[in-house]
């Protein structure tokens, strides 16, 4: 039996997620869309990319996010796991330049479950942990007519099958919607 | 009963407090810059004994006197040392104020004989203040003008109800009144108080104004005059020192509780908050251990504050144990009583959350490393937010809409092409791509009044470009300066 869509997304809440891909980043905003209550996101100090507010402002309100610079890998994590388990925040978004290793998944998954809010880590290709609830791998798709256009891979999930889709992002009705199931 | 005022005049405040620290010998003066020249404002005896003067250029002062040194007047510490003095005479009397920057004012009124009369009191001053290295101008009067006077012009004591021959003899100066008035009477060959009292009032009162009659009735007492006492500052610090020395983390924490509800309570009692709190643990071998916990909010709850000292607590090192804990508010603001309503308890509630949850992650990895976006009025991408702490911004301002902006932004990257439409392929971070869709251009132009060197190519074209290979980048030409570069990614 194949997954649905809708049983994947939006992401099961108390559980920690990983998303890998170009499109990431997009992910992760979508993800503060569709939930209510603040997001906190981490990154690390020195990466020069910077999010630009005007742009997440296509999928959640840029004043709902709020921005924490950690000086190394060792404080994302610290500070990831403080803001789970407070349950302050209903989403916790943490960019991750380091492998994640088991202990550290399993913790996070745990400071989740203590806290009810949902983590979603943004790692780098083949740098996850086995202890994540479902893996998105999240890439642009070229399409003549639409230019929001995804492709979205399940590429791990602990209670189902995988999957891909290819979605777009619905700007009127404010969600994602899938334009084609998986093949 | 008659009120009796002691005024006390520190002449060489600036340079006493400064010669009570460092022992300096040979001549030295207090200078400041007034007008654009710097200038001699307070002298040592010594340095008067070479023929230096007060208001007299530093240049002139070194020719005199080569060996003169100085130091700059810092009017901020003088005023904290008056502080003090008037903390100090709090000894005498209850009711103490300041006058100017180099005077106290004490009522001694009925609190005389408590020190042995007004001669043992006075003596006392005297031997107290020359003990501290300070030079004192007292002066005591039946009114606050007798008393200034006398500290002034002269130093004496003017016995009860007998002001006027007390200062009958004085210069006129010493009734603070104006230097054009001075002038103006003395010019009239009035010199004296005596003088002046002497005058018919309605002829004073035509030429002067009331001002100098007024000056001349504070002084002999037909006019009434008060000292503003000032209250002290509230201190937020409470101390617990123990029997035995502790050392579990549990201990500690007992301790900080005990601290922080008095704390509390007195910053309720002020309608403040705290922002930043240190507690010092003094262990018993002398090795101090310190604590500092910055909050996101000012807060005055100690069931709040407390559970976010256990993190700081639990490193603490106690060595053979602490025997005495001290806590410290070190940043104080002002906190007004709010109502809440059944509507805006539970939206507060969850906010104190999240400020907990901000003040926690605040001390681990820094409160300003905890940011928030707002919006920033400017078309240029990079400043058109801006990035500001959490603990000290407010959510507010519109997002106002835009073209659609990417999501990443980062420093333009050169791409090599030579269109002045986006390229048909091109090379990108090692990357090939193939342009399937362009929307653009938008132009936008530097903002001239910030020289930004980032803008130094001129104006921008931008271009939202769509590769076949699914990257969706922000792309500009600079037609003034012909090149291409990627600024950002849309997804």
């Amino acid at each position: 039996m194949r997954v649905r869509f809708s049983d994947v997304f939006p992401l099961k809440a108390c559980r920690y997620h990983e998303v890998t891909g170009a499109g990431s980043y997009s992910f992760a905003a979508i993800c503060c869309g569709v939930t209510s209550g603040k997001a906190i996101w981490f990154v690390e100090g020195w990466v020069p990319e910077v999010l630009n507010p005007h742009g997440l402002q296509t999928y959640c309100d840029p004043h709902r996010v709020l921005i924490g610079k950690c000086a190394g890998a060792l404080d994302i994590l610290a500070a990831t796991e403080e803001s789970l388990r407070s349950g302050s925040v209903s989403l916790v978004v943490a960019e991750l330049t380091k492998p994640l290793s088991l202990i550290a998944g399993r913790r996070l998954q745990l400071a989740a479950e203590a806290g009810s809010s949902t983590g979603l880590m943004i790692v780098r290709e083949g740098m996850g942990s086995n202890a994540t609830q479902t893996r998105w791998s999240i890439s642009p798709a070229y399409s003549p007519d639409d230019s929001t256009q995804m492709r979205w891979e399940l590429n791990k999930n602990k209670t189902g099958t995988y999957g891909n889709w290819k979605v777009c992002w619905n700007d009127e009705a404010h969600r994602i919607s899938v334009v084609s199931e998986p093949a | 009963m008659m009120r009796r005022i002691v005024s006390l005049w520190f002449p060489n405040l600036p340079s006493e407090r400064i010669l009570r620290t460092k022992h300096i010998e040979g001549p030295f003066a207090v200078i400041a810059r007034i007008k654009n020249a710097d200038r001699l404002i307070c002298l040592n005896a010594t340095a008067q004994e070479r023929g230096l003067r007060r208001g007299m250029g530093l240049a002139d002062a070194r020719s005199f006197c080569p060996q003169l040194q100085t130091e700059l007047h810092n009017s901020q510490a003088d005023q904290l040392f008056q502080d003090g003095l008037l903390r100090w005479a709090r000894r005498y009397c209850p009711w103490v104020g300041k006058d100017g920057v180099d005077g106290l004012l004490l009522d001694i009124t009925g609190s005389a004989h408590l020190l042995g009369g007004e001669v043992a009191l006075l003596r006392d001053i005297r031997m107290r203040l020359a003990r501290s290295k300070l030079t004192v101008c007292v002066g005591i009067g039946d009114t606050l003008g007798a008393a200034w006077a006398l500290a002034h012009f002269g130093q004496g004591c003017a016995d009860t109800g007998d002001t006027l021959s007390a200062i009958q003899r004085l210069p006129i100066a010493c009734l603070r009144i104006t230097t054009k008035e001075d002038t103006t009477l003395q010019r009239l060959g009035i010199k004296t108080v005596g003088q002046l009292a002497a005058l018919p009032r309605a002829t004073v009162g035509q030429r002067f104004g009331a001002s100098v009659l007024m000056r001349l009735d504070q002084a002999l007492g037909r006019q009434a005059e008060s000292i503003s006492p000032e209250a002290n500052a509230p201190t937020y610090s409470t101390r617990l020192t123990l029997p035995e020395p502790i050392g579990l983390a549990k201990d500690v924490m007992a301790g900080v509780e005990r601290l922080l509800y008095p704390l509390c309570k007195k910053l309720t009692d002020n309608m403040s908050g705290v922002r930043v709190l240190s507690l010092s643990c003094r262990r018993i071998d002398g090795g101090d251990q310190t604590v500092e916990l910055r909050l996101a909010r000012p807060l005055r709850d100690p069931t709040r504050i407390l559970p976010l000292f256990e993190r700081g607590v639990g490193e603490i090192d106690s060595g053979f144990g602490i025997d005495q804990l001290r806590l410290v508010a070190v940043q104080v603001e002002a906190l007004p009583v709010e109502q809440t309503t059944q509507t805006t308890q539970g939206k507060s509630r969850h906010d104190d959350g999240l400020h907990d949850l901000i003040t926690r992650l605040g001390n681990r990895i820094g409160l300003e490393n905890i940011q928030r976006f707002l919006p920033a009025d400017s078309h240029i991408p990079e400043r058109s937010f801006i990035i500001a702490p959490v603990a000290w911004s407010e959510p507010t301002g519109a997002w106002g809409t835009w073209n659609p902006r990417p999501i990443r932004l980062f420093q333009p990257e050169y791409v090599a092409a030579a269109t002045t439409v986006p390229p048909k392929r091109f090379k990108w971070r090692g990357m090939s791509f193939q342009i399937g869709r362009t929307t653009g251009p938008e132009r936008i132009a530097p903002e001239w009044w910030f020289d930004d060197e980032n803008w130094r190519h001129g104006v921008r074209d931008y271009w939202k470009v769509e590769t076949r290979e699914g990257h969706r980048l922000w792309m500009f030409y600079t037609p003034q300066n012909p090149s291409w570069f990627v600024h950002g990614m849309f997804a």
